[in-house]
């Protein structure tokens, strides 16, 4: 018997009298391709100029028109952002999915609908506001085509109605979506105003959900991750980008390809300082980085998990050959093909050991939008500071959905070009041997074509210090040894920790990425409602710093929370644990296709804590 | 003052080129292929001609994929910079680095598994994209390094040692690079000396790309009785369609032809590449007679040899970028990070 089942022979719930003031989530049922991205962002833009504090996620299928799409608003006072588990007002906009989603909602929540569905047949429980679509789009186009994009428009202005969402502040965010089309502007108007009327003349507030005005947005700006990594990687300077396109991570090329036509062109020839090749596949895509990055280029890559695997190959020639390369990795749900558009941290281990042999890569960590643009700089530093492939994780949701965030601010640091052999070095160092350890830290001195420098032959074969082939045991073991030290130095030079003791140690947390928002919450709700005070670490990079270690001491037992089954950041913590440490450790794991969310670490925290099994794997 | 002291005897001066430098200059490590295999007379043919041409050593990359033809590059030119790549992945390595130096002159060596197989799907998007790039196959029609098994280019019906037929058809390489876009397509023979010289310093001074399919028999597994790319084979049926000869931009042309029997063709950099016509209809420019030719010549179990099919003007991959002259890997942080200016434009675009 599901839960809804029992909602539906509950008895009616006495009115609320209470106001729920910022602090709610609104989902909009859609099919996609019917224009209803406008209109949801319209909503999430105008709470978000009334300062409250906002987030969006869209749910969207592997498919351009037709299929079931939801997106889901969270308005929060407190500035939470990550998915909330339940569903406090629906605009149910989808007849195929209506009646499910009605049926799930939890008792007390409110639904707009299409009023022929007679959705508030389904149960008593929640507050029904039943609109007349049709017969409002009626009073406003004729023209079939434009029907559908009305309609949309139409359940904003019931909603600014409703939830006292400002109509100004709707009409801004309407310009702001459509730019200078005044003509759909004027259109899309009409309908918000539309709706709102007949919610004024036909819809009585029943339900306690109500938007008041902050000022906890102020100077803010709203951006996908995807774009936020792309002004990373023009500010790093990237010279080279190939690429393959797969979602959900094309709109970070393609979003750094419109920056790159405005803002690289030489200002006297109009040429570009740049190029950029779509390739046959992510195979061709990174071993176009890496021909461009053995040359000298700041070059990068961007795919999800299916070109990760296509990847392996080049990354391990990468690795072993010593080439500078950037890979974004906008985690989606795996294996295989998996769920193209649903969001999970699933390539934790594949991407940390990518290729056969024994390789490791330095991977960052992104958990916010302002992450994903200054780890895109480091990630192009470390991969010309170590001459190696370095990844950026990121997942569907940082990359895809819009995120609140300061403005970014211009890098003061300049760009690392790593050990690059000049004049100077080469009188210190005597001769020059591409793959020698002069300076006891692992990174040999490097040389590109054209330079003037002695020229050396990269290969992905067994090599000497020299870069000749060797098959000898000495050389073979020396070199493998070396770059096990430069993964050391690697450890010293990627992003710390973020670390934050309570009380007495106690229950620790582990997290990384968009994790980290649910975590935040959930810590919130372990303090307030359960009186536990937990320590936190957010972990930003792999190879893992001291602090970790550091971190797992001092706690009397350590929770990894990530997106994934099989718990693969635990697994790599492991790989470096102490015994002792090793122990401690217990996980938490989310792998529904949709983000994760504070309720869910902080039920699952507390039953581990009552059985005190400690989930250990 | 003291007078000028007697000069001693000067030793012969040993050759040079016009850039002054000596042949010796122009070679690699040792080779450590088979002794007589074929692949080792095209490393001695591109020697010549880098030196020949006296391109700089320091402005030439060298690139390869995996397989006995892969190692060839160790074995020339050691001055330059040289990139031993993955199985069948050369085409993209190349097309990063020419992309992200385009100054320097790129020669990848490949084989025809390498080519043909694993590395099919680069191979095709390199012939379109028309690349600067000169891509040589040595095609000997099997797997040296892994004993022998047959690769895409063995002939229907050869055999291997060990008695194993082949029953599917070959890929013509150069049929294929001809209809996917190159700009300069041949076809030699490692025991032609002559021919072959002459075709790789026109394919060198060829601006997209240069498409040089080189049969070259396995002096180990493939040099038999039975075989297609044997010596005796090839020998017996090679129907050579023109007698190329090169004559550098830089250099006087003072080759004696017959205009009625020969095609001149101008290429990219000014040089011109002579063709005396074997067949009296034959126009290398012409796509559908170089299309003709290689299917009639196969049709009859030959070999077509010469220069097969050149558009000399074709826009190549990186003109088409347009990109600024210096190479985008020398680019200094004062022309690749956009000033404050318009990271504050960007941020407003958010507002």
């Amino acid at each position: 018997m599901s839960v809804t089942d029992v909602a539906v022979q509950e008895s009616v719930p006495p009115p609320r009298t209470e106001r729920i003031v910022n602090d709610f989530s609104i989902q909009v049922a859609t099919v996609n391709g019917s224009g209803s991205q406008t209109a949801n962002m319209v909503l999430l833009r105008s709470i978000f100029q009334m300062g409250v504090p906002v987030s969006g996620k869209n749910m969207f299928p592997s498919n351009i028109a037709g299929l079931p799409t939801w997106y889901t608003i969270r308005a929060s006072a407190k500035g939470y952002v990550s998915r909330k588990k339940e569903v406090d007002f629906l605009v149910a906009m989808n007849p195929e999915t209506a009646k499910e989603d009605v049926l799930t909602l939890q008792p007390g929540a409110a639904a707009v609908y299409d009023e022929p569905l007679k959705l508030n047949e389904l149960r008593s429980d929640i507050v029904f506001y039943p609109v007349l679509f049709d017969k409002i789009i009626g009073t406003i186009t004729h023209d079939a085509k434009l029907r559908r994009l009305v309609r949309n428009m139409i359940y904003d202005g019931v909603l600014s109605r409703l939830l006292s969402v400002d109509m100004a502040q709707m009409e801004q965010a309407l310009r702001k979506q459509l730019g200078k089309k005044e003509k759909a502007i004027l259109l899309n108007l009409g309908a918000l105003k539309a709706g709102y009327e007949y919610a004024e003349a036909n819809l009585p507030k029943q339900d306690p959900f109500v938007i008041e005005p902050m000022d906890k947005t102020t100077g803010m700006i709203l951006i996908e991750g995807n774009a936020a990594a792309a002004i990373g990687c023009l500010m790093a300077g990237v010279t080279f980008v190939g690429w393959y396109p797969i979602t959900p991570s094309s709109s970070l090329p393609e979003s750094l390809i419109d920056y790159l036509k405005k803002y690289r062109r030489d200002p006297e020839t109009g040429e570009a300082t740049y190029a950029v090749v779509q390739a046959e596949d992510e195979i061709a895509a990174l071993g176009m980085v890496i021909g461009a990055g053995w040359v000298g280029a700041r070059a990068m890559t961007s795919t999800a998990g299916p070109g990760l695997s296509l990847m392996a190959e080049f990354t391990g020639l990468g690795y072993y050959a010593e080439v500078p390369a950037v890979i974004f990795d906008v985690q989606r749900v795996g294996p295989s093909t998996g769920l193209p558009t649903r969001t999970a941290q699933p390539d934790i281990l594949a991407a940390a050991v990518l290729s056969h042999g024994d390789t490791k890569h330095p991977l960052l960590l992104p958990a916010s939008v302002e992450e994903c643009y200054t780890m895109s700089m480091d990630a192009f530093d470390l991969a010309e500071r170590l001459q190696t492939p370095v990844f950026v994780m990121s997942d569907l949701d940082l990359g895809m959905n819009n995120w609140m965030a300061h403005p970014f601010e211009y890098p003061t640091k300049p760009l690392d070009r790593g050990k690059r052999l000049d004049a100077e070095t080469l009188k210190r160092i005597g001769t020059f041997a591409r793959y020698r350890d002069v300076d006891g830290d692992g990174i040999p001195y490097r040389t590109v074509p054209g330079d003037g420098m002695p020229a050396y032959f990269a290969r992905g074969s067994g090599h000497n210090e020299a870069a000749q082939y060797s098959e000898r045991a000495d050389d073979y073991a020396n070199n493998l040894d070396r770059l096990g030290r430069k993964f050391e130095t690697a450890r010293t030079l990627v992003p710390k920790p973020e670390v934050e003791m309570g009380g007495s140690g106690g229950i620790g947390l582990i997290a990384y990425g968009t994790t980290h928002w649910a975590v935040i919450e959930s810590r919130d709700q372990l303090k307030n409602e359960e009186a536990l005070d937990t320590s936190y670490l957010r972990l930003r990079a792999y190879p893992f710093t001291p602090e970790v270690g550091e971190f797992i001491d001092r706690c009397d037992r350590v929770y990894v929370i990530e997106q994934n089954r099989d718990a693969q950041m635990l697994s790599l913590l492991k790989m470096d644990c102490t015994p002792a440490q090793f122990a401690k450790l217990r996980s938490i794991l989310h792998y529904a296709g949709l983000p994760i969310d504070g309720r869910s670490v902080t039920m699952e925290l507390l039953e581990q804590e009552r059985d005190g099994s400690g989930g250990a794997r | 003052m003291a007078t000028t002291p007697a000069q001693p005897k000067a030793a012969p001066a040993k050759k040079t080129n016009r850039i002054g430098l000596e042949l010796l200059a122009y070679r690699g490590g040792k080779t450590t292929l088979c002794a007589g295999c074929g692949h080792n007379a095209i490393t001695e043919r591109i020697i010549e001609s880098f030196f020949e041409l006296g391109i700089d050593p320091a402005q030439v990359i060298k690139l390869s994929g995996i397989g006995c033809s892969s190692k060839a590059p160790a074995y020339f030119l050691n001055r330059a910079h040289g990139f031993n790549s993955v199985h069948g992945r050369m085409p993209a390595v190349g097309t990063g680095a020419v992309i992200a130096n385009r100054k320097m002159i790129a020669i990848g060596v490949s084989g025809d598994g390498d080519t043909g197989a694993i590395g099919v799907g680069q191979f095709v998007h390199l012939m379109r994209r028309n690349l600067p790039f000169v891509y040589i196959i040595e095609d000997n029609g099997c797997y040296g390094l892994t004993k022998g098994q047959f690769s895409p280019t063995a002939d229907l019906g050869s055999t291997l040692k060990t008695g194993v037929i082949n029953d599917l058809p070959p890929i013509d390489t150069c049929a294929l690079a001809i209809e996917l876009g190159a700009s300069f397509v041949a076809r030699s023979f490692s025991g032609d000396p002559k021919q072959l010289k002459a075709i790789l310093k026109a394919a060198l001074s060829h601006r997209g790309t240069a498409m040089i399919d080189v049969i070259s028999p396995c002096v180990t597994f493939n040099d038999h009785e039975g075989s297609t790319k044997s010596y005796a084979y090839v020998k017996d049926h090679d129907e050579a369609v023109s007698d190329v000869s090169f004559v550098p931009y830089f250099e006087d042309i003072n080759i004696d032809y017959d205009p009625g029997t020969s095609t001149a063709v101008t290429l990219h950099n000014g040089s011109k590449i002579l063709l005396s016509k074997l067949s009296e209809d034959y126009h290398p420019t012409d796509k559908m007679s170089a299309m003709r030719l290689l299917h009639e010549s196969a049709a009859r179990g030959e070999y077509a040899t010469g220069l097969i099919y050149v558009e000399p003007d074709k826009q190549d991959f990186v003109d088409m970028l347009g990109l600024v002259d210096e190479p985008l890997s020398m680019l200094d942080q004062s022309r690749t990070r956009p000033g404050k200016a318009a990271l504050t434009e960007i941020m407003e675009s958010f507002r």
